[in-house]
C-alpha cells in the first residue's frame, strides 16, 4: 500500500496514481509519425516533381513501409490479446475514434503505401523475376501477380495511376497522423491534451521526424554501401526539414503562448508540471536540445557556405537531435497528460519498467525492429537510383 | 474499348486479388461474427442469457447469520456494521451452501485492512484512516483490533 502511494504529491484520485498509458503508447505516435513524415516527403517530391530529391523517393517509401509494419506492435503489446485486434474489423465500432483507426491504418497500408510501392517497383519486380532463380524467383513472380507486361504503354499506365495514388496518399498520410493527434486532442477531460491544435501539431511534428529519419537513413545507407552522397539532394532534404520544423515550432509555441495567456483553470497545474516533472523532457530535451539546437544548426548550414563534409556531419547531428526532440514531445504529451490529477491538486510519477512487456527493453526492440525490416525490404526492393531498371528494356 | 484497357492487365489482376481478399474477409466475418451481434448494443445478445445462467458466487449478507451468529452480532455493534462479511472474506457462496465443501482461508489483516484504511488525501476526511507503517509498526492489525469489532 505504501509503495503504491509513494511518488504521489498532493491530492490524487486513487485511479490516477498508476499511469495506464506506458512508454509503448509514447512509441506508437512516434512510429506512425515517422511513417507519415517519410511518406509525405516522398509524395511531395513526386507530386511537385522535384528532381533533386529523386534519389530518396523510393528510400522514403520503403522506410515508411518498414515503420508502418511495426506501428501496431506497441499497441498490441500494451493491450495484450493480439488476436482480438481483428474484431476491430469484424465488428466495427463506428462511434469510437480509436476503433475506427484500424480502418485508417488499413487504408493507408494497403491502398496507399503498398499500392504506390508496387506500381513504382513493378518494372524492377518483373525484371527480377526473370533474372533470379530459386525461392527469390518465386517471391518476385508472386509479386508480379502473373503479369509480365512492362511495355511502355503499361509503364505509362503505372505512372498515371501511381500519380493518382500519391495524390490520394498525401491527405491519407495527413489523416493517419492527424488522427493520432485527434484522439488525444478530443479527450475533453484532459486539459493537457484537449486542444484542436493537437492534430496540427502532431502532423507537423510527424513531418519533421519523418524527414529527419530519411535524412539519416539516406546518409547511413550511403555510408554502408560506400556510395557518394548526392549533396544536392541532401541539402534539399535538410532545407525541407528546416522549413517544416519552423512551422511546427511556431504551432507548438502558439499553443504554449495561448495556454499561458489564457491561463485557464488548469494552468497553474500544467505550469507547475512543466517546471518540475517535465522540466528535463520538455524544456531541456524537447525545446532546447531537440528544437532550437537542430534549428540553429540547420540555419548555420543555410547562412554559411560550409564544405560538404562539414554539412553532412551537421545534418547528421541535426537529424539525431530532431528525432530525440520529437520523441521527447511524444513523451511529454502521452506521459505528461497522465502525471497530474484531474482535481488539479496533485501529481504522480511514472517509472519506466525494464524487462517487462511494456518496459524499456521492449521499447528498444521495437525501435530496432524497423531497421531490420528496412534492411530486408531494401534487399528485396533496392531503392537506389543505380539499381533502377534501365529504361530501354 | 479493348484499346483503352491495353497495358492495364496487371491492374485488373490486382483488382481481382483485392476483390479476393475482400471476399475472404466477408466469408471470415460471416463465419465468426456471432449471430445477432449488435441487436442490443455492441455485444452478442446470447451473452445476456449466459451471464444470467451463471451461479452467483456471493452468498449475500444474510446467508452467514444462520451459522456464524456470534460474529454477525459482534459486527453489527461495531463500526464495521455496514461492511459485508464477503467484502473481507471474499465470495463464499460455495461455503455457505455446504461448509464442508470449502473451508475459507482467513484474510491476512496487514494486507486486508490497509486496502480500505490506508491514509490517502483523496479519501473523505471523515473516513478513519491510518498510515499503516507508522500506526502498527509492522504488527498485525488484529493484535490490537478485533476484525469484526475493531473499535477500541
Ligand atoms: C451452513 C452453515 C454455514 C454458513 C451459512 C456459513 N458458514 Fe462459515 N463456517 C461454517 C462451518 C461449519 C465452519 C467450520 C469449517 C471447518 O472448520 O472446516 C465455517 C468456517 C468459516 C470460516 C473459517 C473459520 C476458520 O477458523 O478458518 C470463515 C471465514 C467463514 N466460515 C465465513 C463464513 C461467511 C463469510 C459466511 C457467509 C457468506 C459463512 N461462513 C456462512 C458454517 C457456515
Ligand atoms: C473488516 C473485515 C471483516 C469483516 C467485515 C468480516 N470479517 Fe471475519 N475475519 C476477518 C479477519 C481479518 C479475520 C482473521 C482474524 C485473525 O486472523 O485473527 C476474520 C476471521 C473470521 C472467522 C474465523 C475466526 C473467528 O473469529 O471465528 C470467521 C468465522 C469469520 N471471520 C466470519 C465472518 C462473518 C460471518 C462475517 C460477517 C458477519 C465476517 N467474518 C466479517 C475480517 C472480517
Ligand atoms: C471493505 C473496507 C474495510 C476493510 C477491509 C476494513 N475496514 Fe475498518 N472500517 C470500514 C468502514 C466502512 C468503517 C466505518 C467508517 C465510518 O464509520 O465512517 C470502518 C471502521 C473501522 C474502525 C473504526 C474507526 C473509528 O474510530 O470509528 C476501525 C478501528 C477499523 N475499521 C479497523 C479495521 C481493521 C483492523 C481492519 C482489518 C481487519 C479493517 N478495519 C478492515 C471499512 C473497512
Ligand atoms: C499496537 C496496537 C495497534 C495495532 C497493531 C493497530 N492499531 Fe489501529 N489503533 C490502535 C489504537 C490504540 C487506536 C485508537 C487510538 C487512536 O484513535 O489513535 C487505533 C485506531 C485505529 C483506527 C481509527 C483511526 C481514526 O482516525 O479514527 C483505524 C482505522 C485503525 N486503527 C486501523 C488499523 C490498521 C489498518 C491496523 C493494521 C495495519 C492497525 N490499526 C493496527 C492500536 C493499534
Amino acid at each position: 500500500m505504501e509503495s503504491l502511494v509513494s511518488g504521489v504529491q498532493g491530492f490524487m484520485y486513487p485511479n490516477e496514481v498508476k499511469l495506464q498509458w506506458s512508454l509503448l503508447i509514447v512509441l506508437y505516435p512516434y512510429i506512425t509519425g515517422l511513417v507519415a513524415g517519410a511518406f509525405i516527403l516522398a509524395s511531395l517530391a513526386r507530386v511537385f516533381d522535384v528532381a533533386v530529391v529523386r534519389p530518396i523517393y523510393r528510400l522514403s517509401l520503403v522506410t515508411a513501409l518498414a515503420f508502418l509494419l511495426v506501428a501496431p506492435l506497441p499497441l498490441q503489446l500494451h493491450l495484450g490479446h493480439p488476436e482480438r485486434s481483428l474484431e476491430m474489423y469484424l465488428t466495427p465500432h463506428r462511434t469510437s475514434a480509436m476503433a475506427m483507426f484500424g480502418f485508417v491504418y488499413l487504408w493507408y497500408l494497403t491502398v496507399v503505401l503498398l499500392l504506390e510501392i508496387w506500381l513504382d517497383y513493378r518494372k524492377d519486380i518483373v525484371l527480377a523475376s526473370r533474372s533470379h532463380t530459386g525461392p527469390l524467383k518465386w517471391i518476385y513472380t508472386a509479386l508480379t501477380l502473373g503479369s509480365q507486361d512492362i511495355s511502355p504503354r503499361a509503364l505509362h499506365v503505372d505512372e498515371r495511376v501511381g500519380f493518382a495514388v500519391t495524390l490520394i496518399g498525401i491527405p491519407s498520410a495527413f489523416l493517419l497522423h492527424g488522427y493520432v493527434g485527434f484522439i488525444f486532442g478530443s479527450v475533453k477531460a484532459n486539459p493537457w491534451w484537449s486542444t484542436p491544435l493537437m492534430p496540427v501539431v502532431f502532423l507537423l511534428s510527424a513531418m519533421v521526424s519523418g524527414i529527419a529519419a530519411v535524412l539519416l537513413v539516406y546518409q547511413a545507407s550511403s555510408l554502408l554501401r560506400r556510395r557518394p552522397i548526392d549533396m544536392n539532394c541532401l541539402d534539399a532534404v535538410a532545407r525541407y526539414l528546416f522549413y517544416v520544423f519552423i512551422v511546427d515550432f511556431s504551432m507548438e509555441m502558439l499553443d504554449l503562448i495561448h495556454r499561458t495567456y489564457e491561463a485557464g483553470q488548469s494552468f497553474h497545474t500544467l505550469d507547475f508540471m512543466v517546471h518540475t516533472r517535465l522540466f528535463v523532457s520538455q524544456i531541456v530535451l524537447q525545446i532546447f536540445g531537440g528544437t532550437l539546437l537542430p534549428l540553429s544548426i540547420l540555419a548555420l548550414t543555410l547562412a554559411f557556405s560550409l564544405s560538404p563534409a562539414v554539412r553532412r556531419r551537421l545534418y547528421a547531428v541535426a537529424g539525431v537531435t530532431t528525432l530525440i526532440g520529437i520523441f521527447a514531445m511524444r513523451w511529454n504529451v502521452v506521459i505528461g497528460g497522465q502525471l497530474f490529477s484531474k482535481s488539479y491538486l496533485g501529481y504522480t510519477t511514472y517509472k519506466v519498467a525494464f524487462a517487462e512487456r511494456e518496459g524499456l527493453t521492449m521499447a528498444i526492440v521495437l525501435m530496432i525492429l524497423p531497421v531490420f525490416i528496412l534492411w530486408a525490404l531494401v534487399r528485396l526492393l533496392p531503392p537506389w537510383d543505380e539499381s533502377r531498371a534501365v529504361e530501354n528494356l | 474499348m479493348r484499346q483503352r484497357f491495353e497495358g492495364s492487365a496487371h491492374l485488373i489482376r490486382l483488382a481481382v486479388v483485392a476483390a479476393a481478399f475482400v471476399l475472404l474477409f466477408l466469408l471470415i466475418r460471416r463465419a465468426v461474427v456471432p449471430a445477432g451481434f449488435g441487436q442490443y448494443g455492441h455485444f452478442r445478445p446470447a451473452a445476456l442469457k449466459e451471464i444470467a445462467a451463471r451461479e452467483p458466487v456471493f452468498a449475500g449478507r444474510e446467508a452467514c447469520a444462520g451459522c456464524h451468529d456470534e460474529i454477525v452480532q459482534a459486527k453489527d455493534k461495531g463500526p464495521h456494521a455496514h461492511v459485508g462479511c464477503e467484502a473481507c472474506h471474499g465470495a463464499l457462496a460455495v461455503h455457505a451452501n455446504d461448509p464442508s465443501a470449502l473451508k475459507p482461508t482467513l484474510p491476512v489483516p496487514l494486507h486486508l485492512c490497509p486496502t480500505c484504511h490506508e491514509a490517502d488525501a483523496a479519501k473523505p476526511k471523515s473516513f478513519p484512516q491510518v498510515a499503516s507503517l507508522t500506526h502498527s509498526g509492522g504488527a498485525s492489525c488484529v493484535e490490537c483490533h478485533n476484525a469484526h469489532q475493531p473499535k477500541l
